[in-house]
């Protein structure tokens, strides 16, 4: 019974891990590049940026939102990590005020949604308009690049095999599932998307958990920001464009409910993992990049109604 | 009942509601007391949901006032009610189905450890004995709330009521969407609730039930409390004609008569 229980929750972590596993196994067989660690590092690097914004994402989700932002907001908050490299205050001053800049967006963002009751798809769209019209006054519309050896280290330094980006991704992961599965933040994430009327009727602050939760959001947007700008040395002002929808895709694939309620960064982690391997073994099969956006949208839209299905079982 | 309590321990007094233009409460009193059931009754619109509302925090009065074990509240909020005692078991439980039995009945008072950090081990354990003492049979204490039977997630709302420290136990249709085996298990459970010494306050729209399981009725009709009455005074077809307005009764101590 208690195995039977546990088996089906993690049904969606366990095939998502089968088709990763299969993914490896295919692509190992079809091409003599891909089975190198020197391959596998260059996967993990390239979906940091996403890994980080998926985790995000995990919780607002979670709890019943939606945070169309953060893919601009990190935009936004590398835009002003680089502004203010250039007016001389210092990497340490200017990377925090580029995190202070993404926490106010993640601030407006949760208590709009939570005071005002606003939609958070419209609110966060909303916000998502602010950071890129922001990030486009801010620069004049042109990258702003060339930093210091210290900045650039959170993006192309190395640290023993792996990188910065690599590591913030990890830890940022291995933080995520501590937070979702040992906390209370974590637990009250999930109360908020499962029953959040439930929640607030036991004398919960609901509004303040729920704020506090697009702010988690903004400061990992912001992470990514810190590792794009590093990573190209230039701050482009449309850099994260669309890349929320990324993270919404690994979220779901990861077997959250779209509905909240349900959701696992472990999954998250798999399924982000899982797209980064499919589209490095679609690259090497010379596969052309327009159709694998056509292929990551279906398997997208395979996943949304696979999860849509599972929760009206439930 | 001979343990029932001398001093009420919740007294409601000339409390009003109005929405907009709709007098959903008007100047209402009502008192409960620990260690009976007492059943409020009234027909859809009578007022029922407004008062428990009121008395579970979710809704501000207008008027009035609240007094619970001597203190006397304006208002309350959901957790000045709870830290009052009065717990209050809705009628869709306010449950979250994808957590499982032990996060539920410790939502909102979780036991910590490092602060922030959850003390499953304790929740699990304690909801277990918890469980057992009300005689609620769970399959499997780590299975979502989302997959338990009716009568089983009654069980677990009662337990979250009763952890939170509830003296006076409210049940909004407690039995609306039940089975017969488990309306019986249920009416079996707030029965004995009140012979443990709770006070159970109960809105049912089913005579056969208000009669079965209640000590005093209460009877409501267009915002007001129209009688108060002993179950054992009077029979069901009495209290359908206070409900429907068809007589009034006057030998009750709580009878008000407006004008």
């Amino acid at each position: 019974m208690t195995v039977r229980i546990r088996l089906q929750r993690l049904f969606p972590q366990l095939l998502l891990t089968g088709v990763l596993l299969s993914l490896i196994l295919i692509l190992s067989l079809s091409s003599e590049y891909f089975l190198s660690w020197e391959n596998f590092r260059n996967i993990l690097d390239q979906s940091s940026v996403y890994i980080l914004l998926a985790v995000g994402m995990t919780f607002v989700i979670a709890s019943g939102g939606i945070d169309l932002s953060v893919g601009n907001v990190a935009a936004f908050s590398g835009v002003v990590m680089a502004v203010a490299m250039k007016a001389d205050i210092g990497v340490f001053s200017a990377i925090l005020l580029g995190y202070l800049a993404a926490f106010l967006f993640g601030l407006v963002n949760g208590l709009v949604v939570s005071y005002i009751k606003v939609n958070p798809f419209i609110t966060t769209l909303a916000s998502m308009s602010i950071a890129r019209g922001l990030a486009l006054i801010l620069t004049g519309g042109v990258s702003i690049y060339g930093f210091s050896a210290s900045f650039k280290f959170w993006g192309t330094g190395s640290i023993g095999p792996l990188n910065p980006p690599i590591l913030f991704s990890f830890i940022l992961v291995i933080l995520g599932i501590f937070l979702m599965s040992y906390t209370l933040w974590g637990k009250y994430s999930l109360a908020l998307g499962g029953n959040g009327e439930a929640l607030r009727r036991t004398g919960v602050n609901v509004n303040y958990y729920r704020t506090s939760i697009y702010c988690f959001s903004a400061l990992c947007a912001a992470t990514a920001g810190l590792i794009m700008t590093a990573r190209l040395n230039s701050a482009a002002p449309l850099a994260g464009a669309t890349y929320e929808m990324d993270a919404i895709a690994a979220v779901i694939l990861g077997g959250a409910s779209m509905k909240g309620g349900r959701a696992s960064i472990l999954g998250t982690f798999i399924a982000r993992l899982t797209l980064g391997v499919l589209r490095n073994g679609l690259t090497m099969m010379t596969v052309p990049t327009y159709y694998q956006q056509l292929f990551t949208g279906m398997i997208i839209l395979v996943a949304v109604v696979v999860s849509e299905l599972r929760s009206r079982e439930e | 009942m001979s343990h029932v309590s001398v001093q009420p321990f919740l007294q409601v007094r000339g409390i009003e509601k109005r929405y907009g233009n709709i007098e959903a409460l008007k100047a209402i009193d009502l008192d409960a007391y620990t260690g009976e059931v007492l059943a409020i009754v009234g027909d859809n619109g009578a007022g029922k949901s407004t008062i428990i509302k009121i008395l579970s925090g979710a809704v501000t009065p207008d008027r009035g006032e609240i007094i619970i074990a001597g203190h006397k509240y304006s208002k309350l909020k959901p957790k000045t009610a709870l830290a009052a005692g009065i717990s209050t078991v809705y009628q869709d439980l306010a449950l979250v189905d994808s957590l499982d039995i032990a996060n539920n009945i410790f939502l909102g008072r979780e036991h910590r450890k490092y602060f922030f950090c959850l003390d499953d081990k304790r929740m699990q354990q304690e909801a277990l004995s918890l469980l057992e003492q009300l005689g609620i049979q769970i399959p499997f204490l780590h299975s979502a709330v989302g997959y338990l039977s009716g009568g089983q997630r009654q069980g677990v709302a009662v337990a979250r009521a009763i952890h939170q420290g509830g003296r006076l136990l409210i049940f909004d249709e407690p039995t609306a969407a039940m089975g017969l085996k488990e309306t019986v298990a249920v009416l079996k459970l707030i029965r004995g609730l009140a012979e443990e010494g709770f006070g159970v306050i109960v809105i049912s729209h089913n005579m056969e039930q208000v009669f079965n399981i209640s000590d005093r009725i209460c009877v409501m009709r267009q915002g007001e409390v129209v009688a108060c009455v002993k179950t054992r005074e009077v029979n069901p077809q009495d209290v359908v004609a206070m409900i429907t307005g068809a007589i009034d009764l006057d030998d009750t101590s709580n009878f008000r008569s407006k004008n």
